[in-house]
């Protein structure tokens, strides 16, 4: 199943590294999220540094919904779902793979949008142990949900408004914790911070496992 | 819940029989027009308890009579989605076109209540708390579970093959309930500072009418309930039929245009 997932995340990655959607327009589109934040709430500091970790993460979400869009339409051209499908390969796998393609791509816009955070919004990184854990349970949540609704919604003409109507509320716990875990970090009080990532951690793994069960019937059931 | 109401459709019958015969031309029976005159008059004894009998609370005076509606809506709610959840499941298990309707049947049915459990909440929550919403853990919690119902409700309203949309469908069902308990649980946790459970602030003080009252609120709406159900149900089950006797009609006309009967018929067996 690994093998299986290492192939399908390489080849996710290779297409995105080459078509550079990712690097040109979702990366571009987080930092103008950032910006536009700073038009709706005045860019007096305080404001905006007390809201920094629910901003930041609305706008990793935001940014999400463009990836996994991205990702699943990967699978609709050219027959790919087909292949697939004829390929053998593990469907548990395939979920992993996509998962672990839109998670690496998640993390890198993380980055991105932290060292933005800290230029635009004026935020003090503190208690980066917890931020990181944060941020890698988080994307793992983020991932393994979006690609089982992406899923759920591919090939369907509808798929761009029906993706964040049933992936958004899904994911709101994942908002909650990963505000709260950065909140605490933030604040110094990092002790407040790691039962959320809990929360994470255990949303990842819950979903890890829906995906990977799931991931089968609807690869053939369409 | 009885899932008895096959019609007899005769699946190798070319024309759909208009009307009698074929299908049945409605989904009451005798069973459920007595589960409806007894829905009736227990509404009408909740009315009578609720609104006249019972009286006003010491601390919330006259809007404790939302509450007779507002719990059992909300907890009928919560069954609804079980339901979907539950239904999911077998269907995943069984395959057979009756789950998929009861999920449907469920998430509607649910839909409907939850859009009661807001409305009689806010309604109650402006003269208790003076304002119709506040960011406490059930109301945001029921909140985002609504958006789910709708989210899944809209999945299920596309026009799809059957086959590929059972099977969509009921993973997003199967999911219903978890995220409904993840959600619950979270936003419980975030708002755990803010105020204690509504219900519990309640129940030191029902006895006597009250009680009676409410009770007669959980029995009123959970045979509008069961009544909602069993017709959402059967209505599902007919338009699956329905489904299906179109698919039948166009493959008799697409036999009869065809001018040898050397036509193969293994294309009616229609497995999705």
């Amino acid at each position: 199943m690994w093998r299986d997932a290492a192939l399908v995340a390489g080849r996710d990655l290779r297409v995105e590294a080459r078509s550079r959607v990712t690097l040109q327009q979702v990366g571009p589109f987080a930092l103008l999220v950032l910006i536009l934040f700073a038009f709706a709430l005045d860019p007096a500091r305080q404001t905006l540094e007390r809201a920094t970790p629910g901003l930041y993460w609305v706008t990793v979400l935001f940014s999400a919904l463009l990836a996994l869009a991205r990702s699943a339409a990967l699978d609709e051209t050219d027959g790919v779902r087909d292949a697939l499908r004829l390929s053998a390969l593990e469907p548990a796998g395939v979920f992993a793979g996509k998962a672990l393609a839109v998670a690496a791509e998640l993390l890198a816009l993380e980055v991105v949008l932290g060292i933005g955070v800290i230029i635009l919004y004026g935020a003090e990184p503190a208690g980066i142990g917890l931020l990181v854990v944060t941020c890698v349970s988080a994307t793992a949540a983020i991932a393994t949900t979006g690609t089982l609704y992406g899923a759920l919604v591919s090939g369907l003409r509808v798929r761009e408004t029906l993706l964040p109507l049933l992936l958004l509320p899904v994911l709101a716990p994942v908002l909650l914790g990963a505000t709260r875990a950065f909140e605490a970090a933030l604040g110094g009080a990092p002790a407040d911070g790691w039962p959320w990532c809990g929360l994470l951690a255990a949303f990842a793994v819950l979903y890890s496992v829906a995906g990977a069960a799931a991931y089968g019937t609807l690869l053939e059931g369409s | 819940m009885t899932a008895t109401t096959s019609p007899r459709t005769a699946a190798g019958t070319p024309q759909p029989a208009d009307g009698a015969g074929a299908v049945p031309a409605h989904t009451g029976s005798r069973t459920t027009r007595i589960l409806g005159v007894l829905a009736l008059a227990s509404s009408a004894l909740l009315v009578l308890y609720g609104l006249v009998i019972s009286p006003p609370d010491v601390e919330m005076a006259d809007s404790v009579r939302l509450m007779y509606v507002h719990v059992p809506s909300a907890t009928y709610l919560y069954v609804g989605c079980f339901f979907t959840t539950f239904a999911s499941a077998m269907w995943l298990w069984k395959r057979t076109p009756g789950w998929d309707a009861l999920a449907e049947a469920g998430a509607e049915v649910a839909l409907v209540f939850s859009f009661i459990t807001l409305g009689t909440g806010s309604l109650w929550g402006r003269p208790t708390w003076g304002t119709y919403w506040t960011w406490d853990a059930r109301l945001t919690s029921t909140a985002v579970l609504t958006v789910l119902l709708i989210g899944y409700l809209a999945l299920r309203r596309l026009d799809l093959d059957p086959g590929a949309r059972s099977a969509r469908v009921a993973v997003l069902g199967l999911l219903l309930v978890p995220n409904v308990i993840v959600v619950n649980r979270s936003v419980e946790w975030w708002r755990s500072l803010h105020q204690g459970s509504t219900l519990s602030r309640i129940d030191p003080t029902i006895e006597g009418d009250m009680l009676v009252a409410l009770m007669v609120g959980f029995l009123a709406l959970g045979l509008v309930f069961a009544w909602l159900m069993v017709h959402r149900f059967r209505v599902a089950w007919l338009e699956q039929q329905a489904d299906r006797f179109d698919l039948d009609e166009a493959l008799a006309l697409r036999r009869a245009e065809a001018t040898t009967p050397t036509t193969p018929t293994d294309t009616a067996k229609g497995t999705a």
